[in-house]
């Protein structure tokens, strides 16, 4: 039954009963020429040459695996992490902006719009644009500008025009909305390069594709490390791309999947099927169907729902989802850093938290495990600077 | 047919263009006066908004309604409820999110519909691919599904969503989501597309904000939306005879146009 797994979903866009198009008519043409133009790019072998391109002399992919010797010794596993970290832009966000920004341009779209919670998305897409010369608007939240200036800054100096969204709660799900509204009135120029494994189809089905790469590279090196399938694959959740692209190079194999959400933003522990930003998925609501504000230390996870393919994977049984809580995120984001010199982003550091509070619990001692290593601190550090000498 | 259609097609019948006011449930204390208020300034059916926490198709006028809505307490029991207690003689259309009556259970949102009289439903982020089980619960309820059709919506789709609404068509004057606006931007184009493949009732609004839009648009199309201007209005405060004041003038425009309109001769066959 394996490989029934992480293939393309059905012809509207459906995993099992999660995922479709949901989107007002005004963007339903656009969501049908986007899904017309990735079928077309995906048989297109000039275009996944370009991409390569892109990702090999751009982004410095392949990003290596690197056993943590240390941290494996401190929890008794052998621990091996995919280096999303060192990607351009400091995360495994560039996979798929690259992705997405060179359909544009094979579109014709002269300008690309984003959404972004903590700035990784938004400052990568920028980062695309410039590299490909499209413009580039990225609407982000009130309270998330405030909270990571220097990336509002970053997206300034790529070029980018920074929207703040002042509406709802004015963050990231928030943004989406309003990169939602503006993408009606500009959809005959522009492409909405959404994020994550989330919105309207074709986009989860082709974000996971871009982030596909993830686990693809992973599951060769690691053979060559001589590692055929790890008993484990971890990563952090949010919208589910980081999840979702190294998911998809062990889904046909044995390895255990398993996705760490932020313990405020447990879209599988404690959300309901519902309809948000273009899919059904599993959604944080309330008794009402109103759409209830993720909590968590990491902007990155503050999302009140998670890629459709992640809830069909969760209702399939096929990857488990689980928590982590945001003083063991700041112990874990430290531990990391000590053992191995890499400070991981607080996003990442929930999947760290859940081996450190797991092995020799449901991850047996002697596991082989890998752990997508998404991104790295740096974005972190000054908050996590204030919450220790907080604590102290 | 459905009995908002059947409804809305008498009124274009009689050689009138429709008025269609939208309020926000909820969104003031006193919401349902104003329904009341608009139906005696002569609106032919009222839209209500059932607010919902992420309105993508609304602007800042109606996101701000919807908030307030939502702080007050407002849910889809709550709407239904006090829409009981109205008496008007005009249909009453919901306009909400496909969330709020997803999560509520599909069959018994359209039996509270029908029950509060709301006998059409506005769901923009609910397209026809994916809606056949909310259209299932409806027609056993008598609630008519309406679709939005808008200026970037190709032929074929015009075609599928003319074959799918009911009651009315919702033709989108703009791309845009619910404001204001300065002209009738797209509205005759995509009430001609419409024309060319239905004969149901076309009504235009996104940015319908002045009588003398109304007016103009009243030559094309067989009634029209008028949201975020009366919305902003009941924001500011505004009293039940400033809403029959400005319904009012709304409809003496529509008058005049339908006057205009029969001394050259009848426009649309029913």
């Amino acid at each position: 039954m394996s490989d029934e797994f992480m293939g393309p979903p059905d012809e509207r866009g459906h995993f099992g009963d999660f995922g479709g198009r949901f989107v007002p008519e005004a963007l339903m043409p656009a969501c049908l020429e986007l899904e017309a133009a990735y079928r077309d790019a995906r048989a297109d072998a000039s275009f996944a040459r370009a991409l390569e391109r892109e990702l090999a002399l751009f982004a410095g992919r392949p990003t290596p695996v690197t056993p943590l010797e240390r941290f494996s010794r401190r929890v008794g596993l052998r621990v091996f992490a995919k280096r999303e970290d060192l990607a351009h832009t400091g995360s495994h966000k560039i996979n798929n902006v690259l992705g997405q920004a060179l359909l544009a341009q094979r579109m014709g779209k002269r300008r690309v719009i984003a959404e972004t919670g903590a700035g990784q998305h938004g400052v990568a897409t920028a980062t695309a644009a410039a590299r490909l010369g499209l413009a580039c608007t990225v609407f982000m939240g009130e309270v998330d500008t405030r909270r990571q200036e220097l990336n509002v800054f970053r997206m300034e100096l790529l070029g980018a025009t920074v929207v703040s969204v002042t509406s709802g709660s004015r963050t990231l799900k928030d943004a989406v909305n309003e990169a939602l509204r503006e993408w009606v009135t500009c959809v005959a120029d522009t492409h909405y390069c959404i994020g994550s494994v989330m919105g309207p189809h074709p986009f989860p089905w082709m974000v996971r594709e871009f982030q596909s790469v993830i686990g693809r590279e992973a599951a060769r090196q690691l053979r060559d490390l001589g590692v055929d399938a790890p008993d484990v694959v971890v990563a952090c959740v949010g919208g589910g791309s980081n999840a979702a692209g190294v998911f998809a190079g062990f889904a046909d194999g044995p390895s255990r999947l398993v996705g760490v959400e932020a313990a405020g933003g447990s879209a599988v522990g404690v959300g309901a099927p519902g309809v948000l930003h273009g899919m059904r998925s599993l959604l944080i609501q309330d008794e009402f169907g109103q759409i209830e504000e993720a909590e968590s230390i990491s902007a990155g996870l503050d999302y009140p729902g998670i890629g459709p393919e992640h809830a069909y994977l969760a209702a399939r049984g096929r990857a488990d989802y689980v928590t982590a809580h945001d003083d063991e995120v700041v112990t874990a984001l430290q531990v990391l850093s000590e053992d191995e010199g890499i400070i991981p982003a607080l996003e990442t550091a929930h999947a760290v938290a859940w081996l450190l509070r797991e092995a020799g619990h449901s991850v047996a001692y002697g596991s082989s495990v890998l752990l997508n290593l998404s991104g790295r601190g740096d974005k972190d550090v000054a908050q996590v600077r204030a919450i220790l000498r907080g604590a102290s | 047919m459905t009995s908002l259609e059947a409804a809305l097609r008498a009124v274009r019948a009689s050689g009138r263009t429709a008025l269609v006011p939208y309020l926000m449930a909820g969104a003031t204390p006193d919401w349902t006066r104003h329904v009341e208020a608009a139906v005696h300034a002569g609106a032919d059916a009222v839209e209500i908004g059932l607010p919902f926490s992420d309105p993508v198709m609304d602007g800042v006028v109606i996101q701000e309604a919807a908030g307030r809505s939502l702080a007050a307490g407002t849910t889809l029991d709550s709407v239904c409820s006090e829409l009981a207690t109205l008496d008007v003689d005009v249909p009453l259309v919901a306009m909400t999110y496909y969330n709020v009556v997803h999560h509520y259970g599909l069959d018994r949102a359209a039996d509270a519909f029908a029950r509060a009289s709301l006998r059409g439903a506005i769901i923009p982020d609910l397209p026809p691919e994916e809606a056949s089980p909310w259209t299932q619960s409806c027609t056993v309820h008598d609630v008519a599904t309406v679709y939005l059709v808008a200026p970037s919506s190709p032929p074929e789709r015009v075609a599928l969503l003319a074959r799918a609404t009911q009651g009315f068509a919702y033709g989108a004057a703009r791309m845009a989501v619910t404001g204001h606006a300065s002209d009738l931007g797209d509205a005759r184009r995509v009430v001609a597309a419409l024309r060319a493949v239905s004969d149901i009732p076309v009504y235009v609004g996104i940015g319908i904000t002045t009588p003398a839009q109304a007016r103009d648009a009243a030559q094309f199309a067989d009634g029209v939306i008028v949201g975020s201007a009366l919305v902003s209005r009941l924001l500011d405060g505004a009293s039940t005879s400033h809403v029959e004041d400005f319904i009012g003038d709304f409809r003496r425009a529509l008058d005049e146009a339908d006057e205009r309109t029969a001394a050259e001769g009848p426009r649309h066959s029913t």
